[in-house]
């Protein structure tokens, strides 16, 4: 039978806060998204109380000041590097690994003997290795592991290790009972409202549920995750993620933004960060997709919300010639006398670099030149921390920039900024 | 082209070609002649440098202070506690998590939810913290205590 197992981090950003800050342990923390908006991670105490992922933090400021929450900023340098460390730990436990997010990875364990015991050896070396508390949940299909980690997370008595493999089928069969079928990974909001209709509410009535009529109803993705219920494995483990298809880079704003001078330095710097992540997969863009828009929820204030694609004349990986791009589309879009709230970039048509088209006129020492200084100025970046090198245009001062009130140290990766000890 | 991590003869083939490239398409002679210089490390022009076999990685302090990277992680001493076994404020200390936390080691514990850097030591009363310092006493944890290891102390880095 195959084995796969989804190890999951508990509440990942809240532990790598727990991590260096050890007096957060056993108190309600929440680390909240980017400019302090909504909770992102909250650990056991806050869940206790009730509290959901998402929710908006001026919401809870009088739950939080009733029961002492700590709220903390994001801190994604931190959470990266942890999540490195975990993931890397994870590929030297088995011979197949697939990261599914920063803090999910599915892991081939097929052929391994006594898998129950593995699995909490595994827990424990990333425990005292990176001091991050996982479950992992071991099924022979992934979106059974992943209910399987589901269980393992919800109850104790699993100590963390829940393997669907070792189970009778009436065993499983109670745990999948007791599970919503919105649980299941794949099956959206609206899907789970029609399965609803259909008397379909738990996971346990999806695995053993009309098979016809909910292929005629949702087509053949919803049979595979039936399938996948019931033992067999119909998705494959990617162990390499394909290169993206469209890099998106946009961020609200720590406060309105309604100068053009202000707009043109939140764009620039958010198609150097695509262009570096579009170089990092060996990739080049054919076209820049540019948008800026004013606070939806802000329904009395005036909206405006445009966006315009832009194809380039050749596909490219320049940051210089993207931002170009990118700052007469926004030029063309801006108006004034909005209050703007967020703006991106999206890169389109994005080709492998190797497969570049030949043009007519192509200039090939000014491509070789492009070529050696974006590899310098990655390499610069890379070695002396993001931002050391940058284009002027995206500003110094940075007004529009995040609002992060509550952020903690980058322990691991500012030498500035290591946990001091006594 | 600097480095030559290639071993023997693709190493000297590859500068073959470089030099080659350089002097069919190079217009200005004297930049050419500063160039292939800075190429070949000032050896002169035509001879192989006899060193080229014998390439090795250059030794690194990575890989001599860090026995595991994943669970290895830098800190900052801040007070003279430890100053008896050669640990001053200011030092950094490479910290491994992976490390058994045996009778004698240096430690990073976390008491009452603070860090500190100490001596750990397994006695007939329990686990005690000790300090390299006249100054301060041993600190037997007491059972109530909220204590834990978060990891050992495997080499400091003093600037002298």
């Amino acid at each position: 039978m195959r084995a796969i197992a989804l190890v999951d981090c508990n509440n990942f950003y809240v532990s790598c806060e727990r991590l260096f800050q050890p007096k957060l342990e056993g108190k309600p923390v929440v680390v909240l998204s980017n400019n302090d908006g909504c909770v992102v991670s909250r650990s056991q105490e806050v869940r206790d109380l009730g509290i959901r992922m998402g929710v908006p933090w001026f919401q809870l400021k009088d739950l939080a000041k009733r029961h002492g929450i700590i709220a903390l900023s994001s801190n994604y340098a931190l959470y990266a590097d942890i999540s490195n460390r975990v993931m890397r730990l994870l590929s030297q436990c088995c011979p197949g690994q697939e990261i599914y997010s920063i803090d999910e990875s599915f892991l081939d364990l097929t052929g391994m003997a006594d898998l129950t015991a593995y699995a909490q050896t595994i827990r424990s070396t990333v425990k005292q290795c990176v001091g991050i508390p996982v479950c992992v949940g071991i099924a022979p299909s992934k979106t059974l592991a992943k209910l399987a980690n589901h269980v393992a997370k919800k109850h104790k008595q699993f100590h963390g290790v829940c393997d669907f493999n070792t189970m009778t089928t009436r065993v499983m069969d109670n745990l999948l009972a007791k599970i919503e079928v919105g649980e299941v990974w794949g099956v959206g909001r609206q899907s789970t409202g029609r399965l609803q209709q259909m008397g379909i509410g738990s996971v346990l009535e999806l695995k053993y549920g009309p098979a016809k009529r909910v292929r005629a109803e949702f087509g053949v993705v919803m049979e595979r995750i039936v399938a996948e219920l019931n033992g067999e494995a119909c998705i494959g483990l990617d162990e390499v993620t394909p290169p993206r298809r469209q890099i998106i880079c946009s961020r609200s704003f720590g406060m309105y933004v309604s100068s053009l001078d202000d707009l043109e330095q939140a764009v620039i710097a958010y198609t150097t960060r695509a262009a570096e992540k579009l170089r990092d997969q060996q990739s080049l863009a054919g076209g820049i997709q540019v948008c800026i828009r004013t606070n939806p929820h802000k329904e009395k204030d005036p909206q405006h919300q445009p966006s315009m694609l832009l194809p380039l004349f050749e596909p490219t990986d320049d940051t210089r010639l993207l931002c170009r791009a990118a700052l007469s589309g926004l030029r063309q879009i801006y108006r004034s006398g909005y209050a703007y709230q967020k703006a991106g970039v999206i890169l389109t048509e994005i080709i492998p670099a190797t497969a570049r088209p030949r043009t007519l006129f192509e200039d090939a020492a000014a491509q070789q030149r492009s070529a050696s200084l974006m590899a310098t100025l990655d390499r610069i970046n890379r070695r002396m921390g993001s931002g050391t090198m940058q284009l002027l245009g995206e500003g110094v001062r940075k007004g529009w920039a995040m609002r992060r009130g509550n952020v903690s140290q980058r322990y691991t990766t500012e030498w500035g900024e290591l946990a001091v000890v006594r | 082209m600097l480095p030559s991590i290639h071993s023997g003869r693709t190493g000297r083939q590859t500068r073959r070609t470089a030099r080659g490239l350089l002097s069919l398409t190079h217009p200005n002679k004297e930049l050419f002649r500063r160039q292939r210089a800075l190429l070949r490390g000032a050896v002169p022009a035509g001879f192989p440098s006899p060193a080229d076999d014998y390439v090795e990685q250059r030794i690194s302090l990575d890989e001599h202070l860090i026995q595991h990277r994943e669970s290895t992680f830098f800190m900052r001493v801040a007070g003279d506690s430890m100053r008896g076994l050669g640990i001053f404020d200011g030092d950094l200390l490479v910290v491994d998590r992976a490390l058994p936390a045996e009778h004698g080691c240096v430690v990073i514990a976390v008491l009452d939810g603070e860090f500190t850097v100490k001596q750990l030591l397994h006695t007939a009363e329990g686990r005690v913290l000790r300090s390299a310092h006249p100054g301060y006493a041993d600190m037997l944890i007491k059972p109530e205590q909220d204590f834990a290891i978060w990891g050992v102390v495997s080499w400091n880095i003093h600037k002298v």
